[in-house]
This record gives C-alpha cells, structure tokens and sequence, in this order.
C-alpha cells in the first residue's frame, strides 16, 4: 500500500470528519476558515469535502491562484507587446483565456499574434534559442513556487548567451496578501489553512505573524482530503482553545526556513516591489520586480500603449477573492460567465474558486 | 509485386498519374490486399449483407503524434471506426480508407501507418474495400490523416441504444480508462517512457461476447473524445436518468494517474480508443463483468456505477469520490488539450 492510498484512505476521512462534528459542536457560533491556495480550493471541491463537513464549519477560498488575481493592466500590457514586430509571447495555459482590457490572448492569438503555450520559463527560453530573430518575452505570473523556475530561466540565458529573452513581471508573493486578509474587518476570518506549496519555499516560519500579531491560527497542509481535514480539526481546535498559533502539518514537505537556495536565486534577479492584485488594489511588497542589473530582460519597461483599463462589468471576482462572497453569490456565475465563456479571472483557471465550484459544486436546485 | 516507399511524399503522388498508381499498387495493395479491393474499380460492389439492419459510420483522423506507444494513425483508424459499428451492436463488415497527406510527408510513416491499418483489419475481421489518396500541398496538411466510413450489420433482435437505460441498471468499464489519452499527451510533453501504452484496439469482439454471454445489454459506448465523463453525460442527458458513479470503482493505472497530476488533467476526461462502457440490467451486472474479463482485452473490467431516478433539478451524473465525498461531474470545458483522436 502506498503512501497515497493511505492518505486517500476513506476510513481516515470519516474518522476526521466525525472529529470534526464532534469539535465544531462546542463551538458556539461555528468557524470560518479560509483556504489561501486555489489547490486547497481545488482538492476540497474534488472529493467532495464541502458537503461533508458539519454546517457551521465554513471554507471560504482565498486569492491563492496566480492567474486570477493577475491585473487586467498585466494582460492589456502583455498584448500590447505581442503587438510588436519580431514579438513571441510564451504563456503558461491557463492565461490565455483571461479577460483583458480588450480581447484575450487567446483571441489575439486567433487573429494572428504570435503567442504560444509553454509549461515552464525553460521551454520559453528554448523557443528564443530556436527563433534568434525574434523577441521572446515570457509572461512571468505565479506565486513563490514559480519563481525560482523563473530566475533560474533568466541565469540560463545569461550564462548562454541567450539575447532576445526577456520577461514581463508580474509575479506575487502571499504574506504580504495574507496581512490584508486579517486587517479585513468585513472578513473576520477564524483561521488559514496555509499553502502547503508555497510554504515548502517560504518555510512556514513566513506565516508565524498571523498567529504572534493578529491572533489568527493558521495550519500548514497539504493537498490530501485527509491533510486538508486535518488541518480543519487543528483550527478548531485552536480555535476551542482560544490560543493561536501555527502549525505545520505539512511536515513531509515543509521546513521552518524553507528553501534557502532557491530563495537566494531568486534574490539574486527580484526584489520586492508593490504590486496590483485583482480584487485587492495595490499590496505593498507583494510583487516582484527585476533588480536594475538584468534591466535588458525586462519587458515591463519597453514603451507600449495601453488602453484605459476596463474591468468586466458585474463581474465580483475580487469579492469571490478575498473570500467574502462564494461563487454562486456571483449574478454572473453560470448565467454567462463560465469555464468556455469566462468574464472573470476565478472561473478561467482550472484552481479559480469560480471554475473549481463550476465543476465540481455545482448541484443545480435539486441538491445532491 | 515489389513493395516500395516513396522516401518523401511528392505532390505528384496524388495526381492520379503514373506515382499515384505506384503508391497503391506498391505501397497499399501489398499490406491491404483483398478481392474486393484487389478490382480497383470506382466503387466497391459488396456481396449482399447478413440478415439485420445496416450501420454506416464515418470518422476523421488527425492524431499527432502519427505513431504512439501502442499504435499510430492507421491502426486507429480502423479501431475507431469498428468500434463506433460495435457500440451500436453492429458486426462490422466493410471500411473505406482515405488519406490526406502532406507534400513531403516522411514515406516510412505512411508505410507504418498502411501497416497498422491492415493489422487492425486483421485484428477486427473487416476488409478495406475502398480508398483514396489525396496530397496537398506543403503547409497545408499535417503530415498525415485519415478517413474512413465503416458498413456493418446490427443482428436481428439486438437493440442497443440509451433509450433502453432504465433505473437500476449496472454501468461497465472493459478495463482502465484514459490509457490513450495519457499515452498521447505524454508523448506530446516527452513524459512516460515506456510505462504508457494507448489502448487502441477493435472491441467488436469483445462486445461480441457480451451479447454471447446472454446479458441485457440496453447500451454501449466506446469513451473516446472527451472520455468516460462526456460519454456518461451524454447518456445521462438522452436517457435522462442520473448516474452514480463511484470513482474508486473507476479502474485507472498509475502511470496515467502520474500524467494526469503532471499535466494538470482530469483522468475522466482522458481518451480511450479501446473500452467499452456498457449498461446491462441490473441483475446481470455479475455477468457481464465475467463475460468481460473473460475476454482479453476485458480483463481489466469493472462495475463503475448505477442507474438511478433523476428528479428535477438534480445533475445528470454524480462522483461517488474515494472518500466518500459526493461532486456533481460537470461536462469539462473546451480545453487547450492537443488533439489526441
């Protein structure tokens, strides 16, 4: 029997979940915790763990997917610059159906721009190498754990010698959002169950302010419905005890310092730097921005014309991101906004909130 | 004859001269060869068909890669058009086999392609009767596709379709599901190595047997495009019952389990080129996995779910998941997923 097998075993997950009845019913007025990463948001949907948990017990989603709480203006600047001569835009996926200004990449790409679908910065880097003529600028979007993939992209064309690579930055780091979360009086969240990926990079030390600043618990899992019932317990339990803290239970995978070599990688190309989410407005110290030495693999600083940036209208992504409203609040969720036809970021990629409770939440008046 | 492969595919090869007749009569005829094909005449002239009710069907094929771990473009051809006979409950009889190729195409992969063609003939008990041959220019084409139309003869008394689903029916799989779609996508990504193999395969006999072993079998489908998710909704949807599916029911290797978490893909969703989901009456459910597994390319079969009343409102089809969690299964969205069939 494999490890997965254990961890998906059913027994342990009705074991957790009479636990977790057994726990929530001393709580007085129930919890709300908040799942930061869209691969919680994800495997929760997947198993079927929403409908199992007692009524009081609510999981709301986090901003945890980096394509969805990429800005409008990212995307308008990034078909600006497919618009140039010579230009190769290289993009993860799930990007390309994400509402801009104006079209999506994936219609510009329709319509004749150069855009291709790449599964890792290196594969961008070797589209460069195999078109020396063109531009090839990489649409660098994701949380910590891309990153490093990322720099160590960039190093590569350093020590190679590969010229016309460049990146658009756009890429976020969570603690800083994670602050915002609990400054939000409107929210009043309960606890975190924390990302276990992102954490295997930060080391979970990174979240230690939640619990020591703002007393709010926080519970590092990982991505099996038994890890991410545990976490839930651990909350509550917290929460019962009227102590925060945070707790690894990730620890197969997550150290307290994290990775520290792919932290000084990536140090070694970005700084911190102010950055817009959807949903959230300007984060200070959220972004990554190139450090003026690699100036010359920066897009961002290329001259385009952007159009007045325009969000899609009804559209409640950012309340659907910062966790105050579930999907189906939406007017738009599945009544014109869907995974073929999306007008917001969350139901674009496949760890949105939006698209995750389109697929596998959906129940339609007649319940389960 | 000689056989003998063009190096590179000219334009010339199609234009019904001299090099278009020394492609079929080199590179077709040998591999395909039988006396019906063998007169070359303008239209096949079939012996008259076994009693029954006649199915026609016609399929395209612009599968990249052309050659895969376990088949390639020919071979699936002709799986797929048998297979789409079967799961009407026809035998299969005759196909057509047109190809589309691309000015410069590589004569050895067309070679391999003809060969897959005749095995899977061999393999299903068909005969191709009728082809063609067409080449377009440079750019225009993708190396290489395939057409074909496929004739067989559903036995008199034998009613397949999902109008005949009732409540308590037992839903089959005849074996693991999403092996070609993995295999294809893995390829396409270099993953997988040698632990991947497509499933492609006729299934004809296979359904042959299922009816052999007297079951009450009300319908057939085979999960190609889109997977066991799109052939359950669809089912779900014309017979407008609800299916409970229960996903460790559901046989899937881990090696298209692993692809599947590389690539960020839903292995329900996932090709298969050679099962069948079969819906029986409910008492014969015991049955027909025996009639299944006793067959070889059943051998991995299983009971994946039942047939239940759908009131209104209610999803058309339900994931029992390993942990006892209950999801709806929506219809997966177009996807940026390379064409695999």
């Amino acid at each position: 029997v494999t490890e997965s097998h254990l961890l998906h075993d059913r027994r342990a997950v009705s074991g957790l979940i009479r636990e977790i009845v057994d726990a929530a019913g001393r709580l007085p007025h129930g919890a709300k915790f908040m799942e930061v990463c869209g691969t919680h948001t994800h495997a929760v949907a997947s198993a079927g763990l929403r409908q199992m948990l007692p009524d009081g017990v609510r999981l709301i989603s986090g901003p945890g997917c980096p394509v969805c709480v990429t800005p409008v203006g990212y995307l308008d600047r990034a078909l600006a610059l497919a618009e140039r001569p010579d230009t190769i835009i290289c993009t993860f996926g799930d990007l390309m159906r994400v509402p801009s200004s104006t079209v999506t990449l994936e219609q510009a790409r329709a319509e004749g721009t150069r855009i291709e679908v790449v599964y890792s910065p290196r594969d961008a880097l070797q589209v460069a190498r195999d078109e020396p003529a063109s531009q090839v600028i990489f649409l660098a979007v994701g949380f910590e754990t891309t990153v490093p993939t990322i720099a160590a992209a960039i190093a590569e064309a350093e020590q190679t010698g590969v010229d016309n690579f460049q990146i658009l930055p756009g890429n976020k780091i969570i603690p800083p959002a994670m602050l915002v979360l609990v400054n939000d009086r409107e929210l009043d969240i309960d606890g975190f169950l924390l990302p276990g990926h992102v954490s295997v990079l930060t080391g979970w030390e990174a979240f230690v302010f939640l619990a020591t600043d703002h007393g709010v618990p926080g519970a590092v899992v990982g991505f099996s419905p038994t890890d991410v019932l545990r976490g839930v317990l651990e909350l509550i339990r917290q929460k019962l005890g009227g102590a925060a803290q945070v707790t690894n239970l990730y620890g197969r995978a997550v150290s307290p310092k994290g990775n520290r070599t792919a932290f000084a990688l990536v140090e070694r190309f970005f700084d911190t730097a102010s950055a817009e989410w959807r949903g959230f407005g300007e984060i200070p110290g959220s972004g990554l921005d190139l450090r003026d030495r690699w100036s010359h693999r920066d897009a961002g600083l290329i001259a385009v014309r952007l159009p007045a940036p325009h969000e899609p209208e009804g559209c409640r992504c950012g309340d659907v991101l910062r966790g105050l409203i579930d999907p189906p609040d939406c007017p738009l969720f599945a009544s014109g906004c869907t995974p073929d036809t999306a007008i917001g970021a969350c139901m674009v990629s496949s760890e949105g909130t939006c698209s995750a409770w389109f697929r596998h939440e959906r129940w339609g008046d007649g319940g389960p | 004859m000689k056989k003998e492969i063009p190096e590179r595919l000219l334009l010339a090869h199609g234009s019904g001269g001299r090099l278009t007749q020394d492609l079929v009569r080199r590179t077709f005829l040998p591999e395909l060869d039988n006396p019906i094909l063998a007169t070359l005449t303008d239209a096949a002239v079939l012996p008259a068909l076994p009693p029954g009710r006649p199915a026609l069907t016609t399929d395209g094929f612009v599968v990249d890669p052309a050659v895969f771990p376990g088949g390639d473009l020919g071979y699936l051809s002709v799986v797929g058009t048998v297979n789409d006979l079967a799961m009407v409950g026809a035998r299969p009889l005759w196909l057509t086999w047109s190809l589309i190729l691309e000015e410069g195409a590589d004569g050895e992969l067309i070679d391999i392609c003809v060969r897959g063609t005749a095995r899977a003939a061999a393999e299903a008990g068909v005969q191709i009767v009728a082809g063609d041959t067409k080449v377009v220019p440079r750019g225009k084409g993708d190396g290489i596709y395939a057409v074909t139309a496929g004739l067989g003869v559903v036995p008199p008394g034998r009613e397949v379709s999902d109008g005949r689903i009732e409540v308590g029916d037992a839903m089959l799989v005849s074996g693991p599901i999403g092996d070609h779609g993995a295999t294809i996508m893995a390829a396409r990504h270099g993953l997988g190595g040698d632990q991947l193999r497509s499933d492609c395969a006729p299934e004809s006999q296979l359904v042959e047997a299922l009816f052999d072993s007297g079951v009450d079998v009300h319908s057939l489908h085979d999960p190609t495009r889109g997977g066991l998710l799109t052939v359950s909704h669809e089912s779900a949807e014309r017979s407008g019952l609800r299916f409970l599916l229960q996903e460790a029911a559901i046989p899937v290797r881990p090696q298209v389990r692993a692809v599947c978490e590389v690539l960020g893909l839903e292995v329900l969703s996932l090709a298969c080129e050679g099962r069948t989901v079969a819906w029986v009456a409910g008492d014969d459910a015991g049955k027909a996995l025996e009639a299944f597994r006793a067959h070889p390319s059943g051998r991995g079969a299983a009971i994946i779910g039942r047939v239940e009343e759908r009131s209104s409102g209610q999803v058309p089809v339900v994931l029992e998941t390993t942990v006892g969690g209950l999801r709806p299964l929506d219809l997966r969205s177009g996807t940026d997923l390379p064409r695999i069939c």
